[in-house]
């Protein structure tokens, strides 16, 4: 072949860099999200796999209701335990971490929620 | 055989006419009806475009300027503890100002009454002003997004999730109390003092590009308190905070004993503020 070696060299650089961006993500995928459980709480408002799912929808379901229905700010998990109705006054409270719990999934899902444009996480207003 | 033709078409001619006219002409008619018996926030005059008829609370309040002349610096105290609570920045100037409650010149909240030969105290007063909670507000018919909205309790709310900035409810507004985020609330000036001095950590702050104003403490009231402004205001009893549905409340009992005025009443607001000269 006329030039085989230029030819097949570059060939191999073109491939490399076509793929690089596999390259570079390469062993990732099997690293899972381990949001930090809150230490001494077992229970959280729904099952976990109903927060792990809808947990955005819990919450835009409280603020429509709070704001606009006057809809209690306090209620009661499964169990009896009194929570607040609030991101940053009732999860925050156990889950206080937000890098952490919130970060860990967020950033393996690559979703970039707002609420901290507004809300206050504890850190912050410590 | 030509004239039964004739007669026929101007039968079927004005059964047409008639046809058309009628219905638009009964809506004519009880539409005067309806304007007829529109009222002022009473409960029973409520309940237009399908809306339920009001049972609930109005919340109002009666500022009483003469209070605010006794105690100087009053106003300010009231307005530095609203803005420190609700995490109102501050720019440090007034193209950027937020302001959710503020003092005022008597010319400037008042401005339809007459300064001819006005007393000139009057004018050095501070005038506390705020959102006047309206029981027909124009900003909550101007927002496109239903950002903004009148509760069950007669407070205007916003949602600041929903607002998209777009500002017509400033435009709407004609008095003033709406403020712009023309910048980030959560930065720092030049000199790196944050416009938020103190945070408070219970109360969210506000993004760039939203409209806020005063929520009358909604948050506060959730859980049993006064607003904050009338809190601070109370020993020197110069705001009267309560139910203007409730005939005992206290608020209630201060409009039927005094000589109160509204801001702007020709424009049809019904404002939930009242003031005492």
């Amino acid at each position: 072949m006329y030039g085989k070696g230029r030819i097949i060299p570059a060939l191999i650089i073109f491939i490399g860099l076509m793929t690089a961006p596999m390259w570079y993500g390469s062993g990732d995928a099997s690293k899972l999200p381990n949001p930090e459980k809150p230490k001494g709480y077992t229970e959280c408002v729904e099952d976990t796999q109903y927060m792990r799912t809808s947990h955005m929808k819990v919450l835009n379901d409280w603020r429509d209701d709070i704001l606009r229905e006057g809809g209690a700010r306090v209620a009661t998990t499964a169990n009896g335990t009194e929570y607040v109705r609030s991101l940053q006054n009732g999860c925050m409270k156990c889950h206080n971490n937000r890098e952490k719990f919130c970060g860990e999934c967020h950033k393996y899902a690559s979703v970039n929620p707002y609420c901290w444009d507004c809300h206050l996480q504890p850190k912050e207003a410590m | 055989m030509d004239s039964k033709r004739r007669n026929f078409l101007k039968i079927a001619g004005l059964s047409a006419i008639a046809g058309i006219g009628a219905p638009s002409a009964f809506n004519m008619l009880l539409k005067g009806e309806a304007l007829a018996s529109g009222g002022h926030g009473a409960p029973a005059a409520q309940g237009e475009h399908g809306a339920a008829a009001v049972t609930g609370k109005r919340y109002g309040m009666v500022i009483d300027v003469k209070k605010f002349a006794d105690n100087p610096g009053l106003a300010e105290q009231c307005v530095k503890t609203c803005h420190s609570i609700h995490n109102v920045p501050d720019f440090g100037n007034r193209k950027d100002e937020i302001k959710w409650v503020w003092a005022e010149k008597f010319q400037h909240t008042f401005p339809e009454h007459s300064q001819y030969k006005k007393n000139d105290g009057l004018n050095e007063l501070p005038i506390l002003t705020l959102c006047n909670h309206c029981d027909k507000p124009p900003c909550v018919r101007a927002c496109p997004t239903k950002a903004t909205f009148k509760n069950k309790d007669g407070i205007v709310a916003m949602d600041y999730h929903r607002c998209i900035g777009c500002r017509f409810c400033m435009a709407a507004c004609p008095y003033g109390a709406r403020s712009f985020n023309w910048r980030d609330p959560r930065g720092k000036d030049e000199n790196g003092n944050p416009f938020i001095k103190e945070l408070n950590p219970t109360f969210p702050t506000r993004m760039r590009g939203v409209v806020e104003k005063c929520n009358f403490c909604v948050e506060r009231l959730a859980i049993g308190q006064i607003p904050a402004c009338v809190e601070v205001a109370s020993s020197a009893g110069a705001l009267v905070f309560g139910d203007l549905n409730d005939p005992n409340s206290e608020v209630s009992e201060k409009l039927r004993s005094s000589f109160t005025i509204q801001r702007k009443p020709a424009l049809g607001t019904h404002p939930s503020l009242f003031y005492i000269i």
